[in-house]
C-alpha cells in the first residue's frame, strides 16, 4: 500500500512544480514585455515618416472637434485622436495618467492645478510661428494697452513658466509658454426674453424674487462660485478683493446669500452638463440662468427665443489652450509643434469663431472667413447674409446682431476669469453645503 | 490535483485509493469547492475594500494624494453638519422608498400569488411586471422629467381639465420626484422575493386557518405575513442598499438641489479628493452593513427559507 502511494505522491508535486515553472516562465515573459514597454516608452525612430505618428489629445468637449482631427489628417498627414471629458475628469486625468495623452486641451484654471504636478512640458515660443500675433490678453493680460487686468486666474498669470524644466509660473512673459491659447469666450446669463417680461441688465437679476422657482445656476463649484460672486457684487452685498481668489470670509458671505435664496425657493435646479442647461431653458422650467454660448445657440436652434444677455457688470471669461505632455519627445514632439502652429494658422480659428467662440490669432482666422461672417461675429454688425454654422446650418438670419456686440466690446468687458483659489478646498466644502442646504 | 490523480487510478489500486479518499475527501473537498468563490471574493471584494480603507487615511491636496496615516478625512467628515444632514436626507429617501415599495410589492405579490389561480397567468402577469426593466435605469428615470415638468404632460393635462389653474411646481425637482423615481425603479426588487416567498406557502395552511374560523384579514396577518418575512427581508435589503448608494437618481430628479451620500462621494471624486471620498465610502459601508445586520436580526432568512 505504501508502495502504491509513494509514486503518486512524488508524481503529484513534480507535476505541480512543472506547472509552476511554466507559470513562472509565462509571468517572466509577460513581465519582460511590460517592463520593456515601460522602459523604452515611445519609440523615437527618426527615420519614420511623420504620417505614422498618432497624437492623442484629450480635453473638454468645446474644442475637441472631429472636424479638426479630419482636417489635421488632410493638411498635416498625421492622426489626431480626440477624447472629450468634462472639466473635472480632465483635471483628474491630466494629473493622474500623464502617459495616457500627448496633448492636453485644458482651461487655464485647470492648467494652474495641472502644471505644478510636473506632468507637462512648456513650449518654446521661438518655435511658435504666430506667437507675436496671439491676442495680448494671453501675453500681458491687457486687450489694449490701457485696459484693466481682470480678476481670477487670468491666462497670462499662468501662461508662462520660468524655464524649460520649471513648474513655477513666471510673473512676466518668458520664452516658455505653458499653454497655447486656442479658444476662449465671455460668459454671461442666458434668458428667455419671452418669459422674463422685463429688460435684464445686471447679474443681480438672477436673484430677483420675480423669478422665484425659475432661476438656475451651474453646479461646477469653481465656475458657479464666480457667477455667485458676480451676483453678490452686483447686489452690493459683498465687496471682493479678488473674486477669483476669495478669502474664507468672502466665500462664507457669498454662499450665505445664495443659500438664503435657495431656501426661499429661488432656484428651480442646478445644472452640471451642457444638455441639462439646454433642456431647462427650452422646456421653460428656467427662464434665467448661467449659460454657455453654444447652449444658447442650441436653444435658439429649436426655434425658442433665448438671449445671451450682456450685463452692466461685465462678463465672466474662460479660456483654454493646448499643452504638451512631459513624455513627448523626438518626432512626436515635432509633430505636436507642427499641430500647434497649424492650429494658429487660421482654419481652426475661423471654425471656432463661426461657433461663437474666439480664437487666439485673429489675423489668420480672418483670412479664412468671409467679410460678412467677420463683420457679424467679430465686429458686432448686423448680418448682411444668413450666418451659417461650420456644419452649414443657418444659425442667424440676415439682419441679426450678435448678443453683446463686437469682440472688443465683449472681451474688453471681462470682469473675472474662471479661477482656482488658494482656499479651493474650503470653497468646495462650502459649495457642497450650499447644494445640500 | 492529488485527488484527480487518485480517482483516475486503475481499479487494481481502488481499495487503497478509497481508503485514502475516505480520509482526505471530507477534509479537502469543501475547501476546493469553496476555493473559486473565495478567490473571487478576495480579489474583487476584499482587496478593493481594503484599498479603500487604506486610502481613507491618506492625505491629499488639490491634485495629488500622499500615502500617510491621518484622521483628518474622518474628522472633517464626521464633524461637518453637511454630512449629518446628507445622511438624514438619504435615510429619509430610503425610509420613504422602502415603505412605499413594500406596500406596492406586497400587494402585487399577494395578488399574483393568491388571486391569480392559473400558473400560466401568474407567469404572464409576472413577466408584465418586468417589462419596464427592459430599458435602462436612466431612460426610465429621465422620462419622468417631461411628464412632470412645469409645462409637462401632467400639468398641462390638469390645467386643461380645469382642475388647477397654476402648474404644480412640487412635481418635478423635489423630494416628491426623487422618491417617485426610486419607487418606480426599485418596486420590482420588492415584488420578486415576496412573490417567491408567497408561492412557497403551503395552501393547506390557509385552508386550515379558514377552517379554524379566521377571517381573511386574520389569515393575512397571522399566517401569510409571518411566512413572507424572508421575502420581505430580502426585498428590503435590496431596496435600502440601492437607495443608500444611489447618486444619479437624486441628482437628476432633484435638479441637483438635494444631496445624497453617493452624490457627495461622486463630488469628492470629481475634485480629486480621493481620500475624503474613501473615508466617506467606508462610513457609508459601515452604516449600510449595520442596517442589513439589523434587518437580519429581525428576520432570520436562513432559518425561514
Amino acid at each position: 500500500m505504501t508502495d502504491t502511494r509513494t509514486p503518486s505522491r512524488s508524481a503529484t508535486p513534480s507535476t505541480g512544480v512543472s506547472r509552476r515553472t511554466l507559470l513562472k516562465g509565462t509571468a517572466a515573459v509577460a513581465g519582460a514585455a511590460v517592463g520593456s514597454g515601460a522602459i523604452t516608452g515611445f519609440p523615437t525612430i527618426w527615420a519614420q515618416n511623420i504620417k505614422n505618428v498618432t497624437l492623442r489629445q484629450f480635453g473638454t468637449g468645446v474644442s475637441n472637434l472631429n472636424a479638426v482631427a479630419d482636417k489635421v489628417k488632410e493638411d498635416l498627414g498625421f492622426t489626431l485622436q480626440m477624447t472629450a471629458l468634462d472639466s473635472d475628469a480632465v483635471t483628474q486625468r491630466a494629473v493622474t495618467q500623464p502617459k495616457s495623452y500627448d496633448i492636453a486641451d485644458i482651461e487655464y484654471w485647470i492648467g494652474k492645478k495641472v502644471f505644478p504636478a510636473g506632468v507637462m512640458q512648456p513650449m518654446d515660443v521661438k518655435k511658435i510661428k504666430n506667437f507675436d500675433k496671439i491676442v495680448p490678453i494671453f501675453i500681458t493680460g491687457k486687450l489694449t494697452p490701457d485696459s484693466a487686468i481682470a480678476q481670477g486666474t487670468a491666462p497670462h498669470t499662468v501662461g508662462f513658466v520660468e524655464g524649460k524644466d520649471s513648474t513655477k509660473f513666471a510673473k512676466a512673459p518668458t520664452d516658455w509658454m505653458t499653454l497655447i491659447p486656442t479658444i476662449y469666450n465671455a460668459d454671461t446669463l442666458g434668458i428667455r426674453p419671452d418669459l422674463v417680461g422685463r429688460p435684464i441688465s445686471s447679474w443681480k437679476d438672477l436673484l430677483d424674487p420675480a423669478f422665484k422657482g425659475k432661476a438656475s445656476l451651474l453646479n461646477i463649484p469653481s465656475i458657479g462660485i464666480m457667477d455667485a460672486a458676480m451676483v453678490c457684487e452686483a447686489m452690493g452685498e459683498v465687496k471682493y478683493g479678488d473674486k477669483g481668489n476669495m478669502t474664507k470670509e468672502e466665500i462664507d458671505k457669498t454662499l450665505k446669500i445664495m443659500t438664503d435664496a435657495k431656501k426661499a425657493g429661488q432656484f428651480r435646479a442646478f445644472w452640471k452638463t451642457f444638455d441639462e442647461s439646454v433642456n431647462l431653458m427650452s422646456s421653460g422650467e428656467v427662464i434665467i440662468q448661467s449659460m454657455w454660448s453654444p447652449a444658447v445657440a442650441a436653444v435658439r436652434a429649436k426655434g425658442i427665443q433665448c438671449v445671451y444677455q450682456p450685463l452692466k457688470e461685465g462678463y465672466r471669461a474662460w479660456g483654454g489652450g493646448l499643452g504638451i505632455a512631459k513624455h513627448l519627445s523626438g518626432l512626436e514632439l515635432d509633430a505636436a509643434y507642427e499641430y500647434i502652429n497649424w492650429y494658429l494658422s487660421g482654419w481652426v480659428g475661423a471654425y471656432l469663431n463661426r461657433q461663437g467662440y474666439y480664437s487666439a490669432v485673429l489675423e489668420t482666422a480672418k483670412q479664412h472667413m468671409s467679410p460678412e461672417e467677420w463683420a457679424f461675429w467679430m465686429e458686432g454688425q448686423p448680418a448682411k447674409a444668413d450666418i451659417l454654422s461650420p456644419e452649414g446650418k443657418v444659425m442667424e438670419k440676415a439682419g441679426a446682431v450678435r448678443d453683446g456686440g463686437s469682440f472688443q466690446e465683449r472681451m474688453g468687458r471681462v470682469a473675472c476669469w474662471n479661477a482656482v483659489m488658494d482656499e479651493d478646498r474650503y470653497m468646495v466644502r462650502k459649495w457642497n453645503e450650499f447644494i445640500a442646504a | 490535483m492529488t485527488l484527480t490523480a487518485e480517482t483516475s487510478r486503475p481499479s487494481a489500486t481502488a481499495a487503497a485509493g478509497r481508503a485514502r479518499r475516505v480520509r482526505l475527501l471530507p477534509r479537502v473537498a469543501p475547501y476546493l469547492q469553496a476555493a473559486p468563490l473565495t478567490v473571487t471574493l478576495l480579489l474583487f471584494l476584499l482587496v478593493p475594500i481594503l484599498t479603500i480603507v487604506a486610502v481613507s487615511f491618506w492625505d491629499y491636496d488639490s491634485v495629488r494624494i500622499y500615502p500617510d496615516f491621518v484622521l483628518t478625512n474622518y474628522t472633517e467628515l464626521l464633524t461637518s453638519p453637511v454630512t449629518w444632514k446628507t445622511y438624514l436626507n438619504t435615510l429619509k429617501y430610503a425610509a420613504l422608498t422602502w415603505a412605499i415599495t413594500l406596500g406596492i410589492g406586497f400587494t402585487v405579490a399577494y395578488f399574483l400569488a393568491f388571486h391569480v389561480r392559473s400558473t400560466t397567468w401568474q407567469m404572464v402577469l409576472f413577466l408584465v411586471c418586468t417589462i419596464p426593466f427592459w430599458t435602462s435605469n436612466i431612460i426610465r428615470m429621465i422620462s419622468w422629467i417631461p411628464f412632470l415638468g412645469r409645462n409637462g404632460l401632467l400639468n398641462s393635462g390638469l390645467i386643461s381639465a380645469g382642475i388647477i389653474d397654476q402648474p404644480l411646481e412640487f412635481l418635478l425637482f423635489s423630494d416628491f420626484s426623487v422618491v417617485l423615481a426610486f419607487v418606480h425603479l426599485y418596486a420590482l426588487f420588492m415584488v420578486v422575493p415576496i412573490f417567491n416567498s408567497m408561492m412557497r406557502i403551503d395552501r393547506a395552511l390557509i385552508e386550515a386557518a379558514r377552517d379554524g374560523g379566521a377571517s381573511a384579514a386574520q389569515t393575512l396577518w397571522n399566517v401569510i405575513l409571518p411566512l413572507t418575512k424572508p421575502g420581505i427581508a430580502i426585498g428590503s435589503i435590496f431596496v435600502v442598499t440601492l437607495v443608500m448608494g444611489d447618486f444619479i437618481t437624486v441628482r437628476l430628479m432633484s435638479g441637483g438641489q438635494s444631496a445624497s451620500i453617493g452624490l457627495m462621494i461622486a463630488n469628492e471624486i470629481s475634485l480629486l479628493q480621493y481620500p475624503a471620498a474613501a473615508a466617506n465610502a467606508v462610513v457609508l459601508l459601515a452604516v449600510v452593513l449595520i442596517m442589513v445586520v439589523a434587518m437580519l436580526r429581525v428576520v432570520d432568512i436562513r432559518k425561514e427559507l
